[in-house]
This record gives structure tokens, C-alpha cells and sequence, in this order.
């Protein structure tokens, strides 16, 4: 500034003051108004925003897992409990508040409590993320909430960690309820039960956008078998504790609860002491045909897969249901191991996971026969009927063999079912395949065998109360085009290649004229061969349909959820499909010649000194072949009650393989000893399946249903 | 001394000139009084509600920082009314001894200070942690109020017309910047930020050119812009820094902060959760509560309507104190109360806006209502010298040779 001696100059400066004190009110003034615009804009016009982002962090929902509901058997025996597991966990803030000197000892002190490494221990209560933590170990979730690092510890080792509670700092010890199988009579039923795994992000995403309550963040889902089916009832709805929390996520106080409540038990149609059975007698089998020497392929039997399933004829339940091979539903217990679930998805292990009696799909072999001759009783053929049971039949350039090559001259059906006689029943086939469908590239052209085989519910899902259920397939006309449509462009591409091996003679005629239905699958059909494949438990339903009559039912493993007071919430009944439209004098007949097969037929030999004359079994039996591989053992049999089916892939002969086991559980049905039924010793009480439920009892106690308690009480 | 007024306002010798003798408590300015006193009222009661249910902080005595709070007011209180009571001269002769203390206390902070929160800005004296920066802005206020006041009437008295020019410019800004850079050392970036709008607004009240007042706000730019391009800060501190615009910038530090501050009031609503209601106030999520994001309690427990009045008590301590400024009738008087001015303004604005989330979260505590004890007596102290300044004006005794109107 020009220091001039006028009096403006002096006046200029003291002005400047002045004005720019002014400025500095104006400005002081506009700050604060900002403020004020600010503070609106926070607590008014943001303020609901700000309000459920102050109430979520200061208020935390702590979840109350209820116990899971009890599977039971027919009787009340629980298949499926809870047990009660200690969680260790460790509280990171409380942890990181103390010196390093203290932390290492405190985690050394634990890992030999516990009994787990130090290392892991202090990599477990890293955040991922965080310096030094790596994927896998590291904690995932809140870095608020206790970390869990060792869990199902033994309770005198976590009751002795909560009472030295000074000598474990940030240490906390809680219990959880995982599932526990108290396998009565030593049964597995693994596929049956199903498992449990911890929730996904999306299911619970989804969960919430339904409104469902009963799943939260600690929630565990079923995912197969009866714990998926019927999770809605099993899972129950957890509990809430709503707790002020502070900023280190310290519990101030509590601010309401709800109480969690217990889920449903659902009562289920299996009977454990036959499930037992069943699973000893198809693990046995499996075992016996594994040391037992094919004279086929010249080596032993792989017998790499098998199933049963024990029907209730006359209602459709499902009273025992086996597949292998299996796996110990604990593995999932507490989290599962990537190591075993591997083992779980291999084919090493042959996919134990796969329920072959409900999932598995087979060529059905010769107990597919009965359907057909279901099917040609129906359509012009009659009792009366004779037809050569040939060691052999020609089929335009093809020489279809009979088993064995064996000759049994004219017969009827009923002794053709008996021996199982595919020339029989080929010519069955083909002359129907003449009369009404010679014309190979007609799709619609009428089948009548295959209409019987849709009747009797092959080719679709069962409608059983097991998810997963595969739907088999009927090979028709249909399927064949729709295959070839599908494959044809490989194979015509394969047949433009020279060469005059199998591959390329099958890829041209293939190419050209894949879409054909001849004779010879007409052939094939007929005899359970070919590109047909059933689960075990749609073949067991439709012998459960020649036994009542001609009712086709949807099997049911459940029969009732009944709630945690003893109430029941739903009853559970197989629901009637419909009726096999096969006239009553048909299905009396084939019910008679089956009832043949064990007194003269296929299962004869296994079946000596049974008595039959008491116990009226019907049999058909089965060696299914398949391309490149030892054949499939099938066994059906029925009675009025029960259906009893039993196949073992790569095992040999039905009555071979799969026939002593069957007796073997059919005795136990009956309380067979040697020639003597007494119904007293069978499995079921009365050997029967109880009609009513379980009785709850106010103490908890399951107690067996009033209709099955006149027998002791001993087999429990 | 003779009065040497170009133009004096015709009203107000007449009403002083009756009055002249009388040293009373009756001439303080009332409203500010009031105001401060309603500050300090809702300081402790936002101090208590912020810190009674910290079991952590308090180590049991739910009222420990109350009790602190309101020993540090008795304490300010007596020391403002000791600096309202001194006389004028006395003032000025005790400036430079301020001022040099509290230097000397800033170049110890740096030599045996202990370090709190990143920066070392607290000396242990017994039991007690001083914050020499606190006082460092009232003796910046002071000293370079003294220098304007003695460069231009020295020039008066040698009859020579008195003007800011660049020598006293450069004599302010000396004085201003051995204390800015012994707290930028520390570092201290929020002190050092009020610090900078006090001296340009000290600058610019003692009237200097336009030009030095473009020149300096186009320097402190240029400063802050190398530094950035140099990377003297480095890009955390930055990150720090502007945490306030994207907290995911420093999502665990001044982020958090930033985040917590807003839900913490926008929480409050209207009328707030009432005193010691506030559910994130009790349960400790906003860092620093009862000192630098005070204002939050109060956003908390007494809504919209409440921190409104805290505001308006701020808005009428800075209204009354540049009324002072204005009426002042030496330049001693007018520079120092304009530095106060804007010393509170700025820092309210600088508090109040971070907890607000439009500035910067830097640690500088609201005038009159953190807990804390250096900034209690500075302040305080302040005030006292605002009553000075009007007690001297109101007297119309003592007018300097440098009274101006």
C-alpha cells in the first residue's frame, strides 16, 4: 500500500477495515446458514434413511436356531434326533484388545483345550482380507461376531474351558443342535433322510422377498431326501433376541425376544427293523456277488450297484427303500470336508450320493414281462393262447436267442412268464408290431404294449415324496425319432469317414435310417431290453398294482407331520394315480402264473422249503443285459401286502444273485423260521404295517401306535 | 494520548463521556455473556450424556468427565474473568509473554509431546495434558493485533500517516507462521487450517491490500497443490483428508467417523432423542464424542431444533464479537476481536461441518463445548479479552491514538 500522508489514503485504509469487516459478518453469516441447510438436510430429509442405519447397527438380531424336527419310523423309533454340539468361538475384538504376549498364550492354552493346532487356530480368527490371512481358514463373516474355531467339542472339554473362564479370555462356549442318528437296529437310510447344509446367499435372498421368517442367516436347509421334502415342516422357526449392541458389538441389554419353536417330526411309513434287513441283506448280496465268478465275462462280478424297495401293496407306502452304494449321513454333520464331498460327487465311489432305487435307471429285463403280458391280454391275446417258446427267433437279419438257448416247445403265458421265456415273448412283439405298426417311420402308429407300460406308470416320476425322483423312459416311436433327430448329425458326420468297423457300419445306418421303429425293437421292448429303463421304484409300484388290483398309487415315505406337542398338522397319504385299465380276469391270471415262478419257476431254487402254501409269494426275475457290462440282477416279488424288488447291477442272474436275499426278507416279514410262519417274530407287528401313528407322550416320549403295542416291546 | 478520530460517530462520546469512570460488571456485553453461558450449559450436559455410559473411558464414575468439564470451566471462567479485569496496557505488555509461552509450548510438544490420534500435539503436565496449538491461536490473535496496533501508532506518533503495508504484512505473517509451522510439524492439519483462516482474516480486518490478500489466498492454493503433486502428503492423509466427500476413501478411520457422525444425527430427527437417549451416542459408535464430534450429541438428543439453538448461540457469540471488532476504538481492539471472530467462526464451521460430513474430518474441537481443557481456557480466555475490548470501548476511556472513528 502506497503510504501517502493524505487523509484519504489514512481514511482508505480504516474504511477497508471497516467494509471488510462487514464482509467477514456476511460471510460468517452464509456459513452458518449452510449449516442449518445441512443439518436440515441430514434430520429431516434423510433422517428416516439415517434412523434404520442407526437402528440396525445399534440394535443386532441374535438368531435362536430351534431344534429341527425328529424324523421316526413306523413305530416312533427315531431315525433321524438332535444331539447337542460345543462350539468354541473366539471374540476378536476382545482378543485384539490384549498384548501379543498375551494372546499367544491365551491361543496356546486353547489349541491344547481343543486339541487343534495353534496355527490353525490363530488363522481362523484372521479376517479375509486382513494381512497374513489366506482363502479357506480365514473368517468370513462379522468382524463383530465371535469367530467359531473349534467345533463339536467334547463337553467335559467345553464345560471345563466355561468354567475356568479367567483362565480363557474372549473365549466363548456355546452349544448348537446338529442332527444326530441314533440308527435303531442299526439302519442307514441315508438317501431316504436326506442331509443338511448351511443356507446359500441366494435361498435366503429369496427367502426374504417371500417374507419367510423361518430362515435366517444361521439357518441349515435340507437338500435331499426327507429333510429337503418336507424342510418347511422339519426346520421350524427360529427364535429372535433383539439386544443393543454398542460399537464393538458388546451386548448392552436386551430389547425383546421371541421364542424359537421346535419343528414338526414327521412320521414316516419306514419300518427300521425292515429297513435294517433290507439294507443287510442288499449290502450282503453285493458282497457275495463280488466274490462269486462270472462265467460271461470270465471275472468276478462287479456288482457295482444295487437297490430294494419294500412296498406296501395295498396302499402305496413305502416301508423300506435301500439304495448302494451309500454314505454316512454324519459326514454332514457340522459342516462337511471338501474332501469328502469330493469322495461324494466321484465316480470312484461310484456316486454315493445317486439314490439308485428312486434315481437310478435300468433296463428292467425280464420283470418287465408281466406288463406285457398285461398288455397282450388286453389286446387280442388270451390265456388260451400258445405260442412256441423257441431256443431261438428270426428277426428279418437277426437271430434273437432264447435265455440259454433253452426250448420249452408251446406254451401259454403263464408259463412263459415262469421260465422267462424271451422267444415267447418275442413273437408276442413282433406280431403285434406286424398287426399294427410294420410301418417303421409312423411315430403314431398304435403300440399297445407301449400304452400298457405308460398305464402301469413307467416313463414318468412316481410322484414319491423324495426329490430327485428320475423319470425312466419308455423307448416308443417317439423316442426313437426324437433321439435320432438329436444324434444325427454326429453320426452322419462319423459316416461320411471311410471305414468298416462297427462304428462307422453303425453311424450310416444309423444316419439313414436311425428314426426306423423295427421289428427288432418291437422285439426288444418287449423283454425289458433295448434303450427302456425303469427305476427300481416305479417296477416295484407297478407289481404293487398286479397285487391290489390294479391300483396305481404315488408311494409315500411319509405318513404324517405331527407337531412338537403331539398334535397332528397333516396326514400324509399316497395318493391313487388311477387304475391300470387291465380287466380283472387278466391280472388274476398273471397274478396265478407268478405265483408259479416260485414253485416251479425261476426262483424255485431259492425258494425250497418255504412256506409258500402260507405265504403266497408271486416272483418274476430279471438279467437285464446291457452293452459292455456283466447283466443287472432284478427280483420282484409280491404277495397281498407287500412288494418286495431287489436289483444289483453288474451282479449276474435275478434269482442268482438277488433270490436269497429276498427270501431272506421276506422271512423277516413273516417271522419265518424254517417251514413255520409266527407273525409274533415278524418285523412288523402282526406283520402288518401299523395303521395308526406314534403316540406322543406329554413327556416327549414317542411311544409305538395302540394298534402295534400287543406286541412286546422288546425290538425296540 | 489525545484523540486523533478522523470522524467520530456523534452519538456515542456524549453517552460514554457520562460514564467514563465507571469500571463495572454492568458494562459487559450481556448477550455474549449469555450466549457463552449457554454453550457452556449444553457443553457439559453433551459431554455427560456422550461419556456417561463409556464404561471404557470412565472407568466406572459415569459423571468423571462432567466433573473434569466443569473444573476446566471453573477454571476458564476465572481465568476469563482475570484477562476481562486486566487493564488494557497490561494486556499489551503480556501479549509477547503469550505469545513466546506458547510458542515454547509448541516447540516442547514437539520435543517431549505424546502422541494422540496420529498427531503429537499434548504435553503431560501431572496428570494433566495440555494443547499449547489451542493457545497458540489466541496468541497468534494477539500478537498480531500487537503489531498492527504498534506499527501504525508508532507511525502516528511521528506524524506520519499509518497504513498496512507489506512490512507489516510480512511482520503478522512471521508471527503467524513460527507457530503454524511448529503445529504443521506435529502435524495438526485442523488446527493449522483454523490457524490460516484467522491470520487471512486478521490480515484482511487490518486493512492490507487487496493484492497481499490475493497474493496470499493464491499462495496457500499453490501450497496445497504442490503439495498434493509432490507427494509431500501422502495419498492416505489425502484419502484421510477428503474421507469426508467418500468414506470408502478411509472406510476405518476418518470414514467411519464421517459415516457414524451423520447416522448419529440423522438419527436425532426433529426434536432428537432426548438427553441421554441417543441409542448411538450410549452405545459408543461415534469415535472422539465427547471432544471433537460433541456436536453430534447434540444432533442425537436434541434433534434438529436443539443443535439449531447450539448454532444460534455460536451465530450470537460471533455476531457480538464482531459487533466488539466494529465498535472498537483502537486498532489493538478491533484487529484482535476480528481475529477471535474468525478464529470462532471458522472453527465452529470446521466442527459442526465435519460432523455434517461437508468438511474434512480433522481434530479440532467446538469453541465452548468439547471437553477439553486447553481449548476451555483459550477460549475462555478469548472471551475475556472480547469483554476487554468492549469494556475499554464502552468506558470510552483509554482512547488510544490509534482510535479511528
Amino acid at each position: 500500500m502506497a503510504a501517502t500522508g493524505s487523509p484519504r489514503a489514512r481514511a482508505s485504509s480504516a474504511t477497508k477495515g471497516r467494509v471488510r469487516l462487514l464482509v467477514v459478518q456476511a460471510l460468517v453469516l452464509s456459513l452458518f446458514v449452510t449449516l442449518f441447510a445441512r443439518l436440515w438436510y441430514l434430520q429431516v430429509l434423510g433422517g428416516e434413511a439415517y434412523q434404520a442405519q442407526a437402528a440396525e447397527q445399534s440394535v443386532r438380531e441374535l438368531v435362536v436356531q430351534p431344534a429341527r424336527g425328529l424324523v421316526v419310523d413306523d413305530l416312533g423309533r427315531p431315525l433321524v434326533a438332535n444331539r447337542t454340539s460345543w462350539v468354541v468361538s473366539i471374540d476378536r475384538t476382545l482378543l485384539h484388545k490384549m498384548g501379543q504376549g498375551r494372546q499367544d498364550r491365551l491361543l496356546r492354552r486353547l489349541a491344547r483345550a481343543v486339541q487343534v493346532p495353534v496355527r490353525q487356530l490363530r488363522a481362523r480368527t484372521l479376517l479375509c482380507g486382513e494381512a497374513g490371512s489366506e482363502a479357506g481358514t480365514c473368517w468370513n463373516g462379522s468382524p463383530y461376531q465371535p469367530v467359531p474355531v473349534a467345533e463339536d467339542v467334547r463337553q467335559q472339554v467345553a464345560i471345563s474351558i466355561m468354567e475356568r473362564g479367567e483362565h480363557y479370555p474372549s473365549v466363548l462356549v456355546d452349544s448348537q443342535s446338529v442332527r444326530a442318528y441314533p440308527r435303531p437296529f442299526g439302519v442307514n437310510a441315508a438317501h431316504l433322510l436326506g442331509y443338511l447344509s448351511p443356507i446359500t446367499a441366494d435361498e435366503l435372498a429369496e427367502a426374504k422377498a417371500r417374507h419367510d421368517t423361518s430362515l435366517r442367516g444361521a439357518s441349515v436347509v435340507g437338500r435331499s431326501g426327507l429333510e429337503k421334502e418336507y424342510d418347511r415342516y422339519l426346520r421350524g422357526r427360529p427364535g429372535y433376541q433383539r439386544v443393543a449392541v454398542d460399537s464393538m458389538g458388546r451386548v448392552l441389554g436386551d430389547s425383546g425376544k421371541v421364542r424359537a419353536r421346535a419343528g414338526d417330526t414327521l412320521v414316516t411309513s419306514i419300518d427300521a427293523r425292515v429297513q435294517s434287513v433290507v439294507e443287510h441283506q442288499l449290502s450282503t448280496t453285493i458282497r457275495t456277488a463280488r466274490r462269486t465268478y462270472d462265467p460271461v465275462s470270465h471275472r468276478n462280478y462287479v456288482a457295482d450297484s444295487g437297490a430294494v424297495v419294500v412296498l406296501d401293496a395295498t396302499d402305496g407306502r413305502v416301508v423300506a427303500m435301500a439304495g448302494s452304494p451309500t454314505y454316512d449321513p454324519k459326514t454332514w454333520v457340522g459342516g462337511i470336508t471338501s474332501r469328502q464331498l469330493k469322495r461324494l460327487y466321484s465316480a470312484k465311489a461310484r456316486y454315493p450320493l445317486l439314490f439308485r432305487a428312486t434315481q437310478g435307471q435300468f433296463a428292467p429285463g425280464s420283470t418287465w414281462k408281466p406288463v406285457m403280458t398285461a398288455g397282450a391280454l388286453t389286446h387280442g391275446y388270451s390265456p388260451s393262447t400258445r405260442l412256441d417258446c423257441s431256443s431261438g427267433f428270426q428277426v428279418g437279419n437277426r437271430w434273437f436267442k432264447n435265455y440259454e438257448s433253452e426250448s420249452y416247445g408251446f406254451i401259454g403265458f403263464d408259463k412263459a412268464l415262469q421260465v422267462s421265456c424271451d422267444t415267447f415273448f418275442y413273437r408276442v412283439g413282433y406280431q403285434l408290431w406286424q398287426r399294427y405298426g410294420s410301418d417303421e417311420s409312423d411315430v403314431d402308429a398304435k403300440d399297445p404294449l407301449v400304452a400298457t407300460a405308460k398305464k402301469f406308470g413307467f416313463g414318468r416320476p412316481t410322484g414319491v415324496d423324495l426329490p430327485g425322483e428320475a423319470s425312466g423312459r419308455i423307448a416308443d416311436r417317439h423316442w426313437k425319432r426324437a433321439y435320432w433327430k438329436a444324434n444325427k448329425a454326429y453320426y452322419c458326420k462319423v459316416a461320411t469317414h471311410p471305414g468298416y468297423d462297427f462304428l462307422h457300419v453303425f453311424a450310416r445306418e444309423f444316419c439313414a435310417e436311425g428314426y426306423a421303429y423295427r421289428a427288432g425293437d418291437a422285439v426288444n421292448f418287449v423283454i425289458g431290453q433295448g434303450d427302456t429303463l425303469v427305476t427300481p421304484l416305479q417296477s416295484a409300484r407297478a407289481y404293487a398294482a398286479l397285487a391290489n388290483g390294479g391300483t396305481l398309487y404315488e408311494p409315500r415315505v411319509a405318513k404324517a407331520v405331527v407337531d412338537p406337542s403331539g398334535h397332528v398338522v397333516r396326514r400324509i397319504r399316497p395318493a391313487k394315480v388311477g387304475r391300470v385299465k387291465v380287466s380283472r380276469s387278466a391280472l388274476h391270471y398273471i397274478d396265478q402264473a407268478l405265483l408259479g415262478t416260485a414253485r416251479t419257476g425261476t426262483t424255485a431254487w431259492k425258494f425250497m422249503g418255504f412256506p409258500l402254501d402260507r405265504i403266497h409269494i408271486r416272483s418274476k426275475t430279471g438279467s437285464a443285459e446291457v452293452h459292455g457290462k456283466q447283466s443287472t440282477s432284478w427280483v420282484a416279488s409280491y404277495d397281498k401286502r407287500y412288494v418286495v424288488l431287489m436289483m444289483v447291477t453288474q451282479a449276474g442272474t435275478g434269482s442268482g444273485t438277488s433270490g436269497p436275499a429276498v427270501r431272506k426278507i421276506w422271512e423277516a416279514l413273516y417271522g419265518v423260521r424254517g417251514m413255520k410262519v409266527d407273525t409274533a417274530r415278524a418285523a412288523l407287528p402282526g406283520a402288518t404295517p401299523p395303521s395308526g401313528l406314534p403316540v406322543f407322550a406329554r413327556d416327549g416320549e414317542i411311544l409305538p401306535p395302540a394298534s402295534s403295542r400287543r406286541t412286546p416291546a422288546g425290538h425296540r | 494520548m489525545t484523540v486523533t478520530a478522523v470522524r467520530a460517530r456523534p452519538t456515542r462520546p456524549a453517552r460514554l463521556d457520562a460514564t467514563t469512570t465507571r469500571v463495572g460488571a454492568a458494562r459487559l456485553d450481556w448477550l455474549l455473556t449469555v450466549a457463552v453461558a449457554g454453550l457452556l450449559a449444553a457443553g457439559s450436559l453433551l459431554v455427560w450424556s456422550a461419556t456417561s455410559s463409556r464404561g471404557d473411558l470412565t472407568a466406572g464414575d459415569p459423571e468423571a468427565f462432567l466433573k473434569r468439564h466443569l473444573v476446566n470451566i471453573a477454571i476458564g471462567v476465572v481465568l476469563a474473568v482475570m484477562v476481562t479485569a486486566t487493564d488494557h496496557r497490561w494486556v499489551r505488555i503480556l501479549a509477547p509473554l503469550v505469545y513466546l509461552a506458547s510458542v515454547a509450548g509448541l516447540v516442547l510438544v514437539l520435543v517431549m509431546g505424546s502422541t494422540i490420534n496420529g498427531s503429537r500435539s499434548w504435553i503431560q503436565l501431572g496428570g494433566m495434558s495440555v494443547q499449547p496449538a489451542e493457545f497458540a491461536k489466541l496468541a497468534v490473535v494477539i500478537g498480531m493485533a500487537l503489531l498492527v496496533a504498534e506499527r501504525t501508532e508508532g507511525a502516528l506518533s511521528t506524524r506520519k500517516a499509518w497504513s498496512v503495508g507489506s512490512v507489516e504484512v510480512a511482520g503478522m505473517l512471521t508471527i503467524a507462521g513460527v507457530p503454524a509451522l511448529l503445529i504443521l510439524l506435529q502435524p495438526d492439519l485442523g488446527t493449522m487450517l483454523v490457524l490460516s483462516a484467522t491470520v487471512f482474516g486478521v490480515i484482511a480486518v487490518s486493512g492490507a491490500g487487496r493484492a497481499w490478500l490475493l497474493g496470499l489466498f493464491a499462495g496457500a492454493v499453490s501450497v496445497a497443490f504442490l503439495a498434493v503433486r509432490l507427494h509431500v502428503l501422502k495419498t492416505y492423509q489425502i484419502d484421510r483428508f477428503m474421507a469426508f466427500t467418500n468414506p470408502d476413501l478411509d472406510p476405518r478411520g476418518a470414514g467411519y467417523n464421517t459415516t457414524q457422525a451423520r447416522i448419529a444425527i440423522g438419527n436425532g430427527g426433529i426434536f432428537g432423542q432426548g438427553l441421554f437417549g441417543g441409542s448411538q451416542t450410549k452405545a459408543g459408535f461415534v469415535p472422539e464424542q465427547h471432544t471433537d464430534f460433541i456436536f453430534t450429541v447434540a444432533g442425537e438428543e436434541f434433534g434438529l431444533v436443539g443443535s439449531g439453538v447450539l448454532i444460534v448461540l455460536l451465530g450470537v457469540v460471533l455476531w457480538r464479537a464482531l459487533r466488539i471488532a466494529a465498535r472498537a476504538d483502537d486498532l489493538f481492539g478491533r484487529v484482535a476481536a476480528a481475529g477471535i471472530a474468525c478464529w470462532f467462526g471458522f472453527q465452529a464451521f470446521q466442527n459442526i461441518g465435519m460432523c455434517l460430513g461437508i468438511m474434512p474430518v480433522t481434530g479440532v474441537p467446538l469453541p465452548f463445548v468439547s471437553y477439553g481443557g486447553s481449548s476451555m481456557f483459550a477460549t475462555l480466555m478469548a472471551l475475556g479479552l472480547l469483554q476487554n475490548i468492549h469494556l475499554r470501548t464502552s468506558h470510552g476511556l483509554g482512547v488510544t491514538r490509534s482510535r479511528l472513528r
